[in-house]
């Protein structure tokens, strides 16, 4: 079965402040769509509401990955359903090395007694580093500490092609990453195109967008979509900013929740 | 609960138990000295660790060891905690040792390893110099008991310029709480010398259920240039409470490591110290511990500088469950004269309950101007984000809080010295996180 993701009037709230106010977006296997939009409304909160963010309430609205509740589930069951969630600021874990996290998410992706070998997995781990051109030695260090911005989000996306997810969640991976960067993180995602894998990318600068052409780009604003289109929204955005789009919807302040 | 001031011993009865196993007279007569001394001294006072409100004077009597003629005969709780293949080993059960080997190679070169009563019979010259020297019996009245009523021990003496490849191995363990437990270690590295020393001291949980006391003196003397490592691990039953004072005096760039894994189940008093005597001297402390249950424990390092230039490392790092309770204290003193010396302390705790209790104490205490130093101290929870993270690749709830207090521990594990010995720990440790 092709993948189907399903976000239907998902709001969320975060201490009590509604910041998503009824999002709808459905994306199949295949796909990549990119939401677009000035800081502030609401994209990273889409984020972590999907993959579960304890700080975020989800008050209304439903999110399926194949037919399956995602809201329903904790975050490691998200997971294992097969959401993936490149982060932008993602966690140091000191004295935990990459490959030992790396190893124990897999296995915890293919379920007791479906565990991979060692040497199967150094093989696939080692090819991945190569395609992302980390260093090895990256295996070695504690998870993402010390990492460099560029370092951290190269190690986001090495994470995403060793778990092979179904759908993929990308948080301003582009922030902080310089034009070499930049081109090896969007050469990874390309490589993990496939009929079966959605991609959802957020981000607020066009460029991202010359390396991975997106099928749909949204526009997000005041916690909802309010513009869809084709990469030549991106490029138009690119080209004039975002105040034609709030001229035309009668927008004066574009961002939500803020205080 | 009462209050116990009484001494578990006295000049007559300290003597008579050494005459009768047959020691030399000065020790005789040393032993005597420090019992009278025990019984005017205070106990050891740890900041915000009332010891004194402890099982203290549970000593025990004198339990003559037998001597085994194989490692089979040990139980297999101890047999595992011995690496593999060593040639160089002492065993000690209850009150004495039961086994000891030292290669022929190392006996060639000079190098003694020997239980210490042994040492005191054979080589009491030698020890008379050190014994009592680094930790001074008359300072409370733990360090005249332990003077007074040791047993068993190690000795270890390298000689000039001796490397000493393979580590030098200890297990001490009781079987009988009703046996006097009380060992020593005595470590004279001579300049130029290097040695590695790991210990395990256990206790026999199914068989040792009554109260009993561990007091123990580490003693190490680092000579100009030598390089000393010592790992020692702790895992006594909660019926007995271990006072272990650990102290190294360094001289001219000397190196001292201590790498110490406090995982009793009962009550611990820990206190390594390195006095940085000389210029250029240099000690590296990292200490772990697990607290459980209503386990009380004060544990600190020290530092003292003397030495110019010299250079001081302390890491201790706690994980607290239950309604444990551990007060940790880092001291970093550095003398006036001790131009260019550095100190940095850090201590950091984990607190997986909300009954556990952990405290944090960094004191940096300075009297010369020409120097540097530093400390971080942290008491947290497992952080909600890290877990989260983990979560977010999958990891079930458990296993990333695991993976995170493991993560916790690891810059310790991860540096003692025996590949069996750092087994040894993490099987320990998994037992206290999980138990």
């Amino acid at each position: 079965m092709a993948t189907q993701f399903v976000i239907n009037g998902l709001k969320a709230e975060i201490e009590g402040k509604e910041i998503l106010k009824g999002i709808n977006l459905e994306i199949k296997g295949g796909e990549i769509h990119a939401i677009m939009g000035p800081n502030g409304t609401g994209k990273s909160t889409l984020a972590s509401a999907l993959m579960g963010h304890p700080k975020y309430e989800v008050t209304e609205g439903s999110v399926t990955l194949d037919g399956e509740d995602l809201l329903e589930m904790e975050v490691d069951e998200r997971a294992r359903a097969g959401l993936f969630l490149a982060m932008q600021y993602p966690s140091e874990i000191p004295g935990v090395t990459n490959s030992d996290f790396l190893r124990s998410a897999i296995n915890a992706r293919r379920g007791e007694g479906n565990e991979i070998s060692l040497i199967k997995f150094i093989r696939q781990m080692e090819g991945k580093m190569k395609e992302l051109e980390m260093n090895t030695e990256f295996a070695h260090r504690y998870l993402n500490e010390g990492f460099s911005g560029g370092e951290k989000k190269r190690n986001e996306i090495l994470q995403m092609m060793l778990l092979e997810p179904k759908l993929v969640v990308l948080d301003e991976i582009d922030s902080g990453l310089d034009i070499d960067a930049l081109r090896i993180v969007a050469n990874g995602v390309n490589a993990m195109r496939s009929e079966d894998r959605g991609f959802l990318i957020i981000t607020h600068y066009q460029r991202l967008l010359n390396y991975i052409t997106p099928d749909y780009v949204h526009v997000m604003m005041q916690g909802r979509i309010v513009k869809s289109g084709g990469p030549e929204l991106a490029q138009r955005l690119e080209n004039e900013g975002y105040d034609w789009v709030k001229e035309e919807l009668g927008i004066v302040d574009e961002t939500v929740g803020q205080a | 609960m009462s209050t116990q001031l009484s001494t578990p011993t006295d000049r007559q009865s300290a003597q008579s138990l050494a005459a009768g196993k047959g020691e030399p007279n000065w020790l005789v007569e040393l032993r005597g000295e420090a019992a009278e001394l025990a019984g005017g001294l205070p106990w050891p006072k740890p900041e915000k660790t009332r010891i004194e409100r402890w099982n203290l004077t549970a000593v025990g009597n004198y339990e003559a060891p037998k001597a085994i003629g194989a490692l089979t005969e040990l139980p297999a709780d101890v047999q595992e905690l011995i690496a593999e293949g060593t040639e160089n080993l002492i065993v000690q059960r209850n009150s004495g040792a039961v086994w000891k080997q030292l290669s022929n190679e190392l006996a060639a070169k000079g190098v003694l390893f020997t239980d210490l009563e042994t040492a005191c019979r054979e080589h009491g010259d030698l020890v008379r110099q050190y014994m009592n020297q680094a930790v001074k019996m008359d300072e409370d009245k733990l360090t005249a008991l332990s003077a007074a009523l040791w047993n068993g021990g190690v000795f270890v003496y390298v000689p000039k310029g001796v490397e000493v490849e393979i580590p030098l191995q200890a297990v001490i363990y009781n079987d009988n709480a009703d046996a006097t437990f009380a060992p020593r270690i005595l470590i004279v590295a001579e300049a130029n010398s290097r040695v590695t020393y790991v210990d395990c001291v256990v206790s026999d949980k199914s068989a040792v259920q009554a109260p009993f006391v561990q007091p123990s003196i580490v003693e190490v003397f680092v000579k100009s240039g030598a390089h000393v490592r010592f790992g020692s691990i702790h895992s006594m039953g909660d019926s007995g409470v271990d006072m272990t004072l650990r102290r190294a005096v360094i001289e001219n760039d000397g190196q001292m490591e201590w790498i110490i894994g406090d995982l009793n189940d009962g009550h611990t008093l820990s206190d390594t110290k390195s006095v940085l005597k000389g210029n250029g001297s240099n000690s590296d402390a990292k200490v772990i511990s697990v607290g459980q249950n209503a386990q009380q424990m004060s544990l600190t390092t020290q530092a003292v500088h003397f030495g110019k230039s010299s250079d001081s490392n302390m890491v201790t790092r706690a994980v607290m469950k239950d309604s444990a309770a551990a007060i940790i204290n880092g001291i970093t003193k550095i003398e006036h004269g001790a131009t260019k010396a550095n100190g940095v302390q850090a201590e950091k705790v984990l607190m997986l309950s909300p009954k556990a209790r952990g405290d944090a104490n960094p004191i940096l205490l300075i009297d010369e101007d020409d120097v540097t130093a530093g400390h971080a101290a942290s008491v947290g929870q497992v952080n909600p984000e890290q877990v989260y993270y983990l979560r977010s690749r999958g990891l079930s709830k458990e296993d990333a809080e695991r993976l995170i207090i493991y993560g916790f521990l690891a810059p310790v594990v991860s540096e003692v010295p025996v590949e069996a010995v750092r087994g040894v720990l993490k099987r320990l440790l998994e037992r206290k996180l999980e138990g």
